[in-house]
């Protein structure tokens, strides 16, 4: 079986800053798969190959048995890549439905089709009661769980989420973190960029950790927290040394 | 599920059609001729009007440069009608089919252009068009065109002693365009045109072709304001480049929308059924001298609007939805 997602010897440029070198990662199917590092690690550029809102300087991108190196961000939605964004990307003048409506036409072109969709996931979502509200006056967590439920909304095969958790009220987190379970038992494979460790890593099966635009290590996420060079990454040399 | 929604598109259906049966009635009771022209220039500017929504207003590319469509549809109307005898009727379809082709010729480069940039290539494009007409010497240049006058016909769309039959047609321009955009709202291509305007890179995630969304908006709207352009030609039965092309035509198509509420179904209809009496009625009553008081108070009544009301009259109907944190 073949994996769902494969980045084959990606590289990413911006001039003369190196975002991502080489980078070879696979998602299998019904995996959850958090990525992770620090700030400037490249973590949102890759994501951003992966969706294809820009191409890559050099290698490719498999997706369910296909290059989709080539193929725009709509194109490979269309082909069950669905995303969040990292800064909430709602579409401010539309109700919280036809936000998630938007999503739902990509699998359902009659539009009683589309709504009945749409419902079903803001149900799923918890943000039923908010249907008729317009997105501009939703709380910041109810945003992310918008993004969330207008990709799902895609039916996609993989769920790409980037920091869906991060910035939200512990109990906030909780109910993120509910959802992401959920949402893998309906068989959708996620990636996971996270910042907040704690709140990652039991819920990943497996944490790639990306460093300096590279492949640090990968690996089970009990293993990868203790790995003196995820340490050093975060936290510096000093700090490895006992570990 | 969502009879809320299904009850509110059933009732701006019946509304428009309460709305279409009183404008159909007026007649009967309006027999000034001054004032009957008010109403032919009102409705045509609700379905003109409601025609530039379409783009501007739900897929969000402002254009100020309409009145290329509106030239374009009046153009090709008379140039066929008095080159090669070709009927008004059919004059206005191909005036239809030939601007909705350039609009999307234009869209080609300029789509890619966002936000003021692609404000200021419609006005430029629009000034280019004008000035292609004006030395265009087999289109009559500077000089024009006059309809001849060959007696009150249907089939010639032409009628000197009753301005009842361009009445009736502007009412079925202005019900045309609201229905289209009633119809458009609850699509896919509704959807595609608001998400677009809200967030391209959000909608392009989400698998809606962003480019071609903004083509099919810009196609039917061009369509559709070159149709109100033929009308246009017909009724005032003389064109020249400034009098179908010139720019106070774009303005006049996005202001009523802006005013009623830009991006809303009853905006422009509202927008238009205030903004044109008033101004032809000031242009009556103060114009002629030369003195632009027509002009200085329709521009009182935009800065008054965009400073109390910033989303048009229409958000005083929308029901205030207390929102904040449910939990």
């Amino acid at each position: 079986m073949t994996a769902l997602l494969e980045t084959r010897g990606v590289w990413q440029r911006f001039g003369g800053l190196v975002a991502n070198s080489d980078v070879s990662i696979s998602v299998g199917r019904g995996e959850i798969v958090g990525l992770i590092g620090p700030n400037g690690a490249g973590k949102s550029t890759l994501f951003n190959l992966i969706a294809g809102v820009l191409p890559p300087t050099q290698g490719s991108i498999w997706f369910d048995g296909e290059d989709v190196t080539k193929l725009p961000a709509a194109e490979r939605c269309q082909r069950g890549v669905g995303r969040t964004f990292q800064v909430v990307k709602s579409f401010e003048t539309m109700t919280v439905i036809d936000n998630v409506i938007v999503g739902a036409l990509v699998r359902n072109t009659v539009m009683r089709e589309a709504r009945r969709k749409a419902h079903e996931v803001l149900e799923f979502t918890g943000l039923a009661a908010r249907a008729d509200v317009l997105a501009s006056d939703l709380v910041p967590a109810e945003k992310r769980r918008l993004e969330v439920a207008r990709a799902l909304a895609t039916e996609p095969k993989l769920l790409l989420l980037d920091e869906v958790l991060t910035g939200l009220t512990p109990t906030e987190a909780q109910t993120g973190v509910a959802l992401v379970r959920k949402v893998r038992e309906t068989g959708i494979t996620v990636l996971m960029v996270e910042h907040v460790m704690e709140i990652v890593m039991p819920l990943v099966d497996r944490a790639i950790v990306l460093d300096l635009g590279k492949v640090l290590v990968e690996g089970k996420p009990a293993d990868v927290v203790r790995d003196p060079k995820v340490i050093s990454a975060y936290l510096g040399d000093r700090h490895a040394v006992g570990a | 599920m969502d009879k809320n929604f299904a009850a509110r598109r059933r009732r701006d259906l019946i509304i428009a059609a309460v709305l279409a049966v009183i404008a159909a009635l007026t007649p009967l009771f309006v027999k000034d001729v001054v004032v009957q022209n008010i109403l032919i220039l009102t409705l045509m500017y609700a379905g003109l009007s409601q025609s530039w929504n379409i783009l501007s207003g739900y897929c969000g590319q402002i254009s100020l440069g309409h009145a290329l469509y509106f030239g374009l549809g009046a153009y090709t109307t008379e140039l066929l009608f008095t080159k090669f005898g070709v009927l008004p009727w059919f004059g206005m379809l191909a005036g239809g089919v030939v601007s909705a082709l350039i609009a999307m010729g234009l869209g080609y480069p300029f789509f890619r252009l966002r936000g003021h940039y692609f404000v200021i290539a419609t006005i430029v494009i629009a000034e280019i068009g004008l000035l292609l007409f004006h030395n265009w010497e087999w289109a009559g240049a500077a000089m024009g065109i006059t309809i001849p006058i060959r007696g009150d016909s249907w089939l010639k769309f032409q009628f000197a002693r009753s301005k009842l039959p361009y009445f009736y047609f502007a009412l079925l321009l202005a019900c045309v365009a609201w229905f289209v955009t009633w119809w458009l709202e609850d699509s896919k291509w509704g959807y595609w045109w608001r998400a677009v305007k809200d967030n391209p890179d959000a909608a392009e995630s989400l698998g809606v072709d962003v480019f071609n969304s903004k083509m099919g908006a810009a196609a039917v709207s061009a369509f559709l304001v070159a149709v109100g352009g033929s009308f246009y030609a017909q009724f005032v039965s003389y064109i020249d480049p400034e009098s179908v092309m010139g720019f106070q035509f774009s303005l006049l198509m996005a202001l009523p929308a802006v005013l009623g509420g830009i991006g809303t179904l009853w905006g422009p209809v509202l927008g238009a059924a205030i903004l044109i009496p008033l101004t032809e009625l000031t242009r009556f009553k103060f114009g002629g001298s030369g003195s632009g008081v027509d002009l200085i108070v329709y521009g009182t009544l935009i800065v008054l609007i965009s400073l109390a009301l910033p989303r048009g009259l229409m958000s005083l109907f929308s029901r205030p939805k207390k929102t904040g944190a449910t939990r």
